[in-house]
Parts: structure tokens; C-alpha cells; sequence
């Protein structure tokens, strides 16, 4: 099924795992709903060996146990399958038929990222990164990637030692940049920072200068798309990995 | 291995204690399966509307607790109230031999005691897939019957 790309809010919540994005986003559920309706699109890994997958993030949001408020959620766990990024194709056309059928927001959770892993960004048209305390030193928030990308960063955990100093490290790399994202603390435990949060993130800015690097993103996944489609994919990573077929020869018969 | 199937595991009621599903949902996966699991304390209309959600076509429900025989026909009635007819519902736990007809017969599909084996979880999952035993289906068949 092809699905027209449908204009709205999309929000990509990401950032390495176990930071919180599944609680940040009940945090959120349980603020904005029932007044908004909103969809979470949550991805878990599939597992590289079986191709099964353990989706647990619904786990996480307690405000489905709130009948008024569930009625406007719909949430849908989704496995990464055969992509490589931490959002699967697929989600695009997901996100675009729940914006058809009068969602107001989509929320996607990404898998638990690194520095690198940007493909949120050839769907998404907000980026929210999730930082948290005790993940390394000053020079981490110097290293290009990921956090350039972001709309807002939020710093989880702010119950915890030294999430001062993680705030501190990005306002200090965050001020040689033109137009720097907003940083906020927030703690699921305490609940700081919850409320503005809230509010915030249904009025994000688009930052322009991330908007070359969400188009790479997306011809990137446009492309990965078409070879893992294609139906030789599977049977030649087979004689690749049973008969010795070699890499290049695997690369020109998936182009033939 | 047969067709990968979206699975929702699922806790039912007043009920703490979810290694066993946990394991259940750990096999499914590692039979290449993609698993759901709800966590602990669902209500009957919470496991019935992750399934809808989640477009699951299998739901497998666990009780340690002794209320299997009323929480598992509610989850059969309620998927079929909401029009989930082809959902295979299973079950596991502590369920007495005596207590197991009836639950046949509301519409579960097999039931799993301490002992199984997950490559026997698994046959099921392959079996019932092909065969059109949905909650909603008029086949009285079972698993081990």
C-alpha cells in the first residue's frame, strides 16, 4: 500500500537506551490527552539471528491504564525487521495514515540510539534527543552527530547526580552553534520539567540547518528500501553466508 | 520455521508473577516471532485492546492466580465483541486439569502447564496458524486433544 506523505506533526523521541524516552512519552501522554489525540509508534530491535522481536515499550506507559485518556491514544508497536537504522521504512506510511485519520500528533520512539544513528530524521519533521547523566565526559557533548540534528534536548534524570553538569557540557558546546536547540532538565521520578515539556514540544521550531541533513536521511532510506525489497535480498545474504558468495558479487547481481 | 506471527503475551488480573511469561515471550521470540507483552496487571479490555492495536493475531494469557476460568472467557468474549474473530487465544500458568474444558470450550486454544517445552509453544503457534481456529471459528478443535 502507497501512502500520499501527509503534512503534520511527526516526533521522533530518541536517544541511547534505557535514558527514558518510553517514560518521557507517558509523561507526555498524560498531559496532552484526552484533549489531543496522539499516536506513539514505538520501535524495538529485531533480533539479527531468529528475526523475532520482544516489544516492550507499551510496558512503560501507565497512562493507558487512565480510561478517559486512552481513548485518544493508539499505540503501535513496531519491529526494525530488515532496516538497518533505528526506525524502519515503514513507519513513514504508518505515521502518514494515522495523520490522515485525524491524530493530531505522531510520537515515533526510536530504538536505543548512539552517536550516529540519524535516520529519524528522513521521517520525522521534529527531533527530540534524550540525554541523561553519568554517560561521559564534557568533550561527548563537543562530538559531532546525532545531538546537531536535535529540536530539543531533553536531560532525563535529573533526580540523579550530575545532570547539572550534562546541561552544563551542551550549553557550553550549544553556544558556538547559530541557532541552538533548547535544552531542558526533566525527571520521571520528581516530575521536573514534565509540564514544560509538555508544552514545548508542540511548539517546536524547525531549525534550518538540519534540513540538508533530513534529506540525505531520506534518500539514504529510499535507498536501503529498494535492496532490501528486493526479493533476492534474503536468498543471496543465504549463499553469502553458505556458500562463500563474495560481497562484491552479491552487491552486482541485488543491482542486476 | 513456519510464518512470523505478532504475538501479544499477556497477564491478566491480580497476578505478580510473570517469569513464566516472560519465558513464553522470550521463546516466541527467539522462534522468530515478533512478541507484545503487555506487563503485569491488565484488565480483560486492556489485553483485548492491545491486541486490536497491535494487530496481533495470536494472544497468550497467563495466570498463576486461580481466576483463569473467569478471566480467559472474558478475553474470548470481549475479542469477539469487538470483532476479533480470527485472534488464537491460548493460555498458561497454573490451570487445573479440571478447569481445562470449559476454557476449551469459551475458546482457547491450548493450554501450557510447568513442564512444556517452548519447541512445543512453538509447534502450536505453526499449527494454529494454518488452520482457521480463531477465537470466533466454529472449530471445537484443541491443542493435545
Amino acid at each position: 500500500m502507497q501512502v500520499e506523505a501527509f503534512e503534520g506533526d511527526i516526533i521522533a523521541i530518541t536517544g541511547p537506551p534505557g535514558i527514558g524516552k518510553s517514560c518521557i512519552i507517558d509523561a507526555i501522554l498524560q498531559r496532552l490527552t484526552p484533549e489531543k489525540s496522539i499516536a506513539v509508534l514505538a520501535v524495538d530491535p529485531t533480533s539479527p539471528l531468529s528475526g523475532g522481536a520482544l516489544l516492550g515499550d507499551r510496558i512503560r506507559l501507565s497512562v493507558l491504564d487512565d480510561k478517559s485518556k486512552a481513548e485518544s491514544i493508539f499505540v503501535r508497536s513496531v519491529a526494525t525487521r530488515s532496516s538497518s537504522g533505528s526506525i524502519p521504512s515503514i513507519i513513514r506510511d504508518l505515521a502518514s495514515h494515522l495523520l490522515a485519520n485525524n491524530f493530531d500528533l505522531v510520537l515515533i520512539e526510536t530504538v536505543g540510539t548512539g552517536q550516529s544513528e540519524m535516520r529519524c530524521a528522513a521521517i520525522a519533521n521534529r527531533i527530540v534527543v534524550v540525554e541523561g547523566p553519568a554517560r561521559g565526559d564534557g568533550i561527548q557533548a563537543e562530538k559531532a552527530g546525532l545531538l546537531e540534528l536535535a529540536d530539543l534536548i531533553v536531560v532525563n534524570k535529573s533526580d540523579l547526580d550530575g545532570s547539572d553538569k550534562v546541561v552544563n557540557d551542551l550549553t557550553m558546546s550549544l553556544t558556538l552553534t547559530s541557532d541552538a536547540p533548547p535544552i531542558i532538565k526533566t525527571s520521571t521520578i520528581t516530575g521536573e520539567g514534565l509540564d514544560d515539556l509538555s508544552v514545548m514540544i508542540t511548539q517546536l521550531e524547525e531549525r534550518t540547518s538540519s534540513k540538508r541533513a533530513r534529506h540525505r536521511q531520506q534518500l539514504l532510506m529510499a535507498h536501503e528500501n529498494i535492496i532490501t525489497s528486493n526479493p533476492h535480498f534474503e536468498p543471496i545474504l543465504d549463499r553469502m553466508s553458505e556458500e562463500g558468495l563474495a560481497l562484491e558479487d552479491a552487491l552486482r547481481e541485488l543491482s542486476d | 520455521m513456519g510464518v512470523r506471527q505478532r504475538i501479544v503475551i499477556a497477564k491478566p488480573g491480580l497476578d505478580g508473577h510473570d517469569r513464566g511469561a516472560k519465558v513464553v515471550a522470550r521463546a516466541l521470540r527467539d522462534g522468530g516471532h515478533e512478541v507484545i507483552y503487555t506487563g503485569l496487571r491488565r484488565t480483560p479490555e486492556q489485553i483485548v485492546r492491545t491486541v486490536m492495536d497491535e494487530d496481533a493475531r495470536f494472544v497468550g494469557l497467563s495466570s498463576l492466580s486461580g481466576a483463569h476460568s473467569h478471566l480467559f472467557p472474558k478475553v474470548c468474549a470481549l475479542l469477539k465483541e469487538s470483532g476479533l474473530n480470527d485472534v488464537v487465544v491460548f493460555g498458561g500458568g497454573i490451570i487445573p486439569e479440571e478447569d481445562r474444558s470449559p476454557l476449551f470450550s469459551a475458546g482457547v486454544r491450548a493450554i501450557f502447564g510447568p513442564g512444556t517445552s517452548s519447541s512445543e509453544i512453538l509447534e502450536f503457534v505453526d499449527v494454529a496458524s494454518t488452520r482457521d481456529c480463531g477465537v470466533g471459528s466454529q472449530d471445537g478443535w484443541h491443542w493435545g486433544e
